[in-house]
């Protein structure tokens, strides 16, 4: 047993306090001056020499913002934020306009955070840089927001041959202001959530997606997120609209350096799918957790919702989320055109003090309509996990279907568990079906593994990706090794 | 060899193994019988290191080294290998991606190469063709929905592919009809060589028609009572235990 106790006192040391991409880059930032007021508002639309009417949308947002109050009824616990402490806009100096001119520091940047190689490769315009037949078969567009700017976007003109277009939000602004104009906000409006107002307000940059009709997109369309500069809200803002008939399958992974203070993240993400169109939104988010006490971590406050508008259309969500000090929501499908699906495939885990309050709405309006909801979530150390969804079918939505089901596994004996599902059924023929299990990581498990050479990290690994096994399918291959490998590297130490 | 010198151990405070004493020479295969309740499961569980087994006593060393000081897992890459008397389940996770692993987790601590997924496949599917085993049990989740059988055949194909130096094999045979009997008799005989010990333990002398043994112990109230050649075997089941402790 003293002996147990030391391995893992061993690998403890060895992993916690050292977040693997736990680093800071120093290019110089261009802030804005502390704090929050409508000049901000209208230095961050200035700066990005937004036209006339986005700066009346951003300041409706803002006095919205003002008259609200942060919600209270998620299950996370943190002191209270104070919003003038905090910089609202922030970009590297430089603005590279083309790849050449990116700066050499964030590609350094993308080399540490892992950034596969190939899309490396992308970003520096190598083409054919993948190594196995798959992915020369499905290369990868990168969008990469480093900070609050977009600073690089590759295969723009690959995908421009399809009519895609795949870019910063803030130059799509520019580009194509008839799109934005006639989407932004909504799906999620400007007054429609506390953070969903604040994003509103000072989001600074993001991606925008447009497929036109009958286009499936040839490439996984994929952004890395990072949050970089001290003290520094990071608003990113993501519009993606799949027209009749189109395609698409979006990539957004994350991961962020160490640091001592919190961080807010309230991110905006909104997906119209018209009919027949199909998006899949993949998420993999690995933000620092904070310290084995609790101390530091991103605070992930986000808004994602989709609007299936029309017929026969769908919409995939898959999340996994294994970073964060508090993680703050709900993927959502609001299914309008008949016969269209909303999906949400969720792997949250909370270690240490991390808390996860999670989960997904399904609002059937159509009819016909269907929804499948498959969450879990693994709470190991101090962790808290949530699950919280919402089932709606609106006397409209004659026949529909929701499945869900909601599975918690438990490491240790410290950490929760929670679900909280809420059905609101107002249609007779609409059929609701819903299970959910609790469960341990058995000694026997460990010692099965253990007996046949397994380490007890592979082990926790190894049982724990069997247990997501039914979402990490929904990934993209490519993602979902990626996913694998963090599941593992997120409850290191958790078992002793 | 294996050997063990007046091992005692405990679990949850009951003392189960009150000194046991035996030694398994490199080549040799040796049963271990004796009635519920006896110490053989506790005796596997100890040498392959489950927490909650206590060792209060003794020494258990296996081609010299200290098996006792090691993690359970050091001790598979050792050569150590224990077929559970009820192999465990786990759902979602392959058994083809749970053999390689645990395969690769072994060679590497022999400083073997590991092997790739189309290496491995090819071993494995060789490995159950001797054995007779349908491909269909590789695509399944690691013993999720198996028969009782099956669970057994599925340990037997792990040992196959693992080829451990010493085998303990914990009544492997409860629950196997006889052609299943015969299919884990088969994996172990295959391993019978100058480099491959085995204990078997048994409630019953059935096994060891199959599996002949060099030696035969009596284990009773955490001791060994009474050892001797596979006759011995055949001894207790005529006049049962009560009588081998008495003699």
């Amino acid at each position: 047993m003293a002996a147990v106790t030391e391995t893992i006192e061993t690998v403890q040391a060895a992993t916690e306090g050292t977040y693997k991409w736990g680093f800071e880059t120093d290019i110089e930032m261009d802030f804005a001056p502390k704090g929050l007021n409508e000049g901000i508002v209208r230095f961050i639309s200035a700066k990005k020499n937004e036209p006339a009417w986005l700066l009346e949308w951003r300041l409706k947002a803002f006095a919205h913002w003002q008259t609200m109050t942060e919600p209270t009824w998620p299950s996370v616990h943190y002191p209270k934020i104070d919003f003038q402490d905090a910089f609202y806009y922030a970009a590297p100096k430089q603005g590279p306009k083309s790849l050449d001119e990116v700066d050499p520091e964030l590609l350094k940047t993308y080399a540490k955070l892992g950034i596969p190689l190939k899309e490396q490769a992308f970003l520096a315009g190598v083409e054919g840089a993948g190594e196995s037949a798959a992915d020369a078969r499905m290369p990868i567009a990168v969008d990469a927001v480093f900070d609050s700017v977009s600073v690089a976007t590759s295969y723009k003109e690959r995908l421009a041959k399809d009519g895609i277009i795949f870019c910063a939000i803030s130059e799509a602004v520019h580009t194509h202001p008839e799109l934005v104009q006639q989407y932004l906000g909504t799906v999620v409006p400007t007054g429609d959530n506390f953070y969903a107002a604040l994003n509103s307000a000072v989001f600074t940059d993001g991606s925008f997606v447009y497929i036109p009709k009958g286009v499936r997109c040839p490439m996984e369309l994929s952004t890395y997120f990072r949050i970089n500069a001290k003290s520094t809200g990071q608003f990113e803002r993501t519009l993606i609209i799949a027209d009749e008939g189109s395609t698409v399958s979006y990539l957004e992974g994350c991961t962020a350096p160490m640091r001592d203070e919190n961080q807010l993240h309230a991110a905006v993400v909104e997906l119209v799918a018209l009919d027949d169109a199909s998006i899949k939104y993949s998420t993999v988010q690995n933000w620092y957790p904070g310290d084995a006490e609790g101390k530091g971590g991103i605070y992930n406050f986000v808004t994602k919702r989709a609007q299936c508008r029309g017929k026969r259309s769908k919409v995939s969500w898959t999340q996994v989320e294994t970073g964060s000090a508090i993680t703050w929501k709900y993927p959502s499908c609001v299914l309008l055109g008949e016969d269209s699906v909303g999906e949400f495939y969720s792997v949250a885990i909370t270690n240490n003090y991390q808390q996860a309050d999670t989960g997904t709405k399904m609002i059937h309006v159509g009819a016909r309509t269907k929804s499948t909801i498959v969450s879990k979530g693994i709470s190991a150390g101090h962790g808290q996990n949530t699950y919280r969804g919402l089932v709606r079918v609106a006397p409209t939505a004659k026949g529909a279907r929701n499945f869900t089901q909601c599975d918690s596994l438990l490491i240790g004996d410290q950490c929760g568990a929670h679900t909280v599902p809420y059905i609101e059924n107002r249609c007779l023929t609409a059929k609701l079906e819903h299970e959910a299990t609790t469960s341990r990581i058995a000694e026997d498990q460990l010692f099965y593994c253990r007996q046949r050479g397994l380490t007890q990290e592979e082990a926790v690994g190894m049982i724990v990706n069997g247990f997501c096994r039914e979402v990490l399918k929904e990934l993209p291959m490519e993602f979902a090794v990626e996913a694998q490998k963090l599941l593992q590297i997120s409850l290191e130490g958790s078992v002793g | 060899m294996l050997r063990i010198q007046g091992l005692t151990a405990e679990v949850d405070g009951k003392q189960i193994l009150k000194g046991i004493d035996l030694e398994v020479p490199t080549g040799e295969v040796h049963a271990i019988m004796g009635p519920n309740g006896s110490g053989k499961s506790t005796l596997s569980y100890v040498l392959a290191g489950r927490d909650g087994y206590v060792v209060t006593g003794g020494t258990a060393t296996f081609n010299g080294v200290d098996l006792l000081a090691l993690e359970p897992e050091a001790r598979a890459a050792a050569g150590v290998f224990l077929a559970f008397q009820y192999p465990v389940e786990l759902p979602g996770v392959g058994n083809a991606n749970f053999l390689r692993t645990a395969l690769n987790a072994v060679r590497r601590g022999r400083g073997e190469s590991e092997l790739d997924a189309m290496q491995f496949l090819k071993l494995a599917r060789a490995r159950m063709k001797e054995l007779n085993m349908p491909e269909d049990m590789l695509k399944r989740g690691v013993n999720v929905g198996f028969s009782g059988g099956e669970k057994k055949r599925n340990e037997v194909l792990q040992m196959a592919l693992l080829a451990p130096q010493l085998a303990i094999l914990d009544e492997t045979d409860s629950g196997l009809d006889i052609d299943a009997l015969k299919i884990a008799s088969d994996g172990v005989n295959a391993l019978r060589g100058p480099n491959f010990s085995a204990l078997v333990i048994t409630h019953y002398q059935r096994l060891l028609t199959y599996i002949v043994p060099d030696r035969v112990h009596v284990l009773m109230g955490g001791r060994i009572v009474r050892s001797g050649g596979k006759e011995l075997a055949l001894e207790l089941e005529a006049s049962g235990y009560g009588a081998a402790q008495a003699a």
